[in-house]
């Protein structure tokens, strides 16, 4: 496909006289504003800059309410805590930029947690349990994928859907009973890194980093920024929005499975727990992040601080001693403030 | 009158298609002739754009057939068109607001490097053979790497001929390409259709606009209320003919 001739026929034949119209200048590409001060006066550079603005507020202010929060130590642990987040997010990321919501992230990643258990009870060794979870986690992606694709049902319907056959099948499979988990490789996987970075936050890094290429150097991407952005437009050139669709669920499966991995490496045991909260702040971040909530705009890395953000604003108020019945208040009005601000984005 | 010694690029046999009950096209039957520029006219709601529509691959006509160069085709979507050579500007402008001139311009024919499978954007080739593209349009487009939501309309209708020019297609439909223009960037279009048809194109231009129609094309097609009521050869017609075709004061 990458060999295809580029030589359009009108422009073959021109005669000199017509390559520079004289009324029709090029004009410069955009308004160059004037110094930094200026964009600090437009709303719209507070907007599309939200999540890292807010980030840097939240580190100052518990900074200085309290010494303890920017210390190597709990730097180290706000990484690690971010990293179930960041991949959720990811994979989050990826399907609401297609222009879809995956309300069933948090609940596949528990499926997955029950079928690594399920594997792991079973004597399966640590591989074949990981491959469990990811599996597992992956079926509901794709089921997802081709429910909206090839069945016509809207995201929301779907992915609700989902959400409640995959909570319903862990507690099934599992029996409602928690199974723990003892495997030093975990533990070590869980405790130690390289510098300040936990395993799990280079697991996560990795994948940001993977998910960044994908979505701004492949075909791949492209396709799935037109499907967001006007899938009338992108259906018209030839893509086919059916598998981009089913694509960007598999995704979020895939990252599900691999978020279950870590869940039960921080945890411990495997647990057929509601995991509410991964699936509200996985959608939050994204919105933090400055994705349209329509689709067609946005990045990995805007989503991945939104996600830094909310895990930095629990573990400060956790520091400060806050009861953690606020956190999901604070977290609310963050994202309520961060929607409103995404108004004047560009 | 159409001398038989014309090839045909397009060969609409009978095609109908119906959404519900409106009949958005009864037993269509016409053809457009090879390296010329045909025209489709007809009030608003006739089916011209159905029609484009069912040649460009998105819609499958309920019967009847289109042949493409002679042979019979079935394309099952827009993709199948454009590998055959057929570009289309819709009447929507089938544009993605939030990716850049160049990005459009590329839109699924993007170019890609590495090894085997393998393969990433070369994002530098696109932009540097989008500006290509873009320069020897008349219109002025800004740099191609700006988003195509700060375009005109005007702007946005020159990219999407520029990308239905490219990619050595072998016909160009365009569906009311002036029809948000200025005066000076519709003659600038026009000019583009006839370039189009000197460098060997076949053009399917839709218009409402008579003298246009006129001006520029080699065959008249009138469609009313779903169906093919006539055809022209432009110069032995007159814009009234045309005119009372189209209304059904007078009947082929
Ligand atoms: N996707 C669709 N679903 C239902 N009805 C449709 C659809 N597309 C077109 N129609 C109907 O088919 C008929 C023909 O529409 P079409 O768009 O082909 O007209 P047109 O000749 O292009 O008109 P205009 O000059 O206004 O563009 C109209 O009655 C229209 O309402
Ligand atoms: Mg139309």
């Amino acid at each position: 496909m990458s060999s295809i001739s580029h030589n359009p026929p009108a422009q073959a034949q021109r005669t000199p006289t017509t390559v520079n119209t004289p009324e029709s200048p090029r004009p410069k590409t955009a308004p160059k504003s004037g110094a930094w001060h200026e964009d600090l006066k437009r709303i719209s550079f507070w907007a599309d800059h939200a999540a890292i603005i807010g980030l840097v507020i939240l580190v100052a202010v518990f900074t200085v309410l309290n010494p303890v929060f920017l210390t190597v130590g709990n730097i180290q642990s706000i990484l690690i805590a971010a990293s179930i987040l960041i991949v959720l997010t990811i994979g989050q990321a990826f399907v609401i930029l297609s222009d879809g919501i995956d309300l069933s992230v948090a609940s596949t990643m528990t499926l997955g947690v029950i079928a690594f258990g399920i594997a792991y009870a079973q004597g399966a060794g640590l591989v074949v349990s990981m491959i469990s979870a990811v599996v597992a986690s992956t079926l509901v992606g794709v089921l997802n994928g081709v429910l909206i694709a090839k069945g016509k049902i809207t995201d929301f319907i779907v992915t609700l859907g989902s959400l409640s056959v995959a909570s319903g099948l862990a507690l099934v499979l599992s029996d409602g009973k928690p199974t723990s988990i003892t495997s030093v490789e975990l533990i070590n996987f869980s405790t130690h890194g390289v510098l300040i970075f936990g395993f799990p936050f280079i697991v996560a890094a990795i994948l940001a980093v993977l998910a960044h290429v994908v979505l701004f150097r492949t075909r791949f991407g492209t396709h799935l920024f037109a499907t967001g952005g006007s899938k009338e437009a992108a259906q018209a050139t030839g893509i086919s929005t059916a598998r981009i669709k089913v694509a960007v669920y598999t995704i979020s499966g895939v990252l599900a499975g691999v978020a279950a991995i870590l869940l039960i490496a921080r945890v411990g045991a495997s647990e057929p727990a509601a995991n509410t909260t991964f699936l509200l702040n996985s959608v939050a971040a994204v919105v933090l992040g400055g994705v349209s909530l329509t689709g067609g705009r946005g990045s990995v890395f805007g989503p991945i601080v939104g996600a830094l953000l909310l895990t930095v604003l629990t573990n400060g108020l956790t520091l400060m001693n806050v009861s953690q019945f606020y956190q999901p208040l604070a977290v609310g009005v963050v994202v309520i403030l961060a929607a409103l601000l995404s108004r004047f984005q560009k | 009158m159409t001398a038989t010694l014309t090839k045909h690029i397009v060969d609409v046999q009978d095609v109908s298609l119906a959404f519900g009950n409106v009949k958005a096209l009864q037993t269509v039957s016409l053809t457009l002739a090879e390296g010329e520029i045909t025209a489709l006219v007809g009030d608003n709601g006739a089916g011209k754009s159905t029609l484009v529509r069912c040649i460009s691959g998105i819609h499958k006509p309920q019967s009847g057939t289109i042949s493409f160069e002679g042979t019979p085709v079935h394309f099952r979507n827009p993709e199948d068109a454009r590998e055959k050579g057929i570009e289309t500007v819709h009447q929507n402008l089938a544009l993605v607001d939030d990716l850049t001139v160049w990005q459009n311009l590329f839109l699924n024919r993007e170019l890609t490097r590495g090894i085997g499978p393998i393969r990433f954007l070369d994002r530098k080739a696109m932009k540097e053979a989008a500006d290509r593209m873009v320069s020897t349009l008349a219109v002025n487009v800004p740099a191609v790497k700006s988003k195509v939501r700060r375009l005109s309309g005007g702007q946005r209708q020159a990219v999407s001929i520029c990308r239905a020019a490219g990619f050595s297609s072998k016909l160009v439909i365009m569906d009311e390409p002036t029809a948000a223009l200025g005066v000076q960037e519709t003659a600038k279009v026009e000019e583009l259709i006839l370039k189009l048809r000197n460098d060997g194109h076949s053009v399917l231009l839709i218009s409402h606009n008579f003298s246009q129609v006129m001006r520029l094309s080699d065959q008249v097609w009138v469609m009313r209320a779903g169906r093919c009521v006539a055809g022209r050869r432009t110069t032995e017609t007159s814009g009234d003919e045309i005119v009372s075709l189209i209304t059904g004061s007078r009947e082929n």
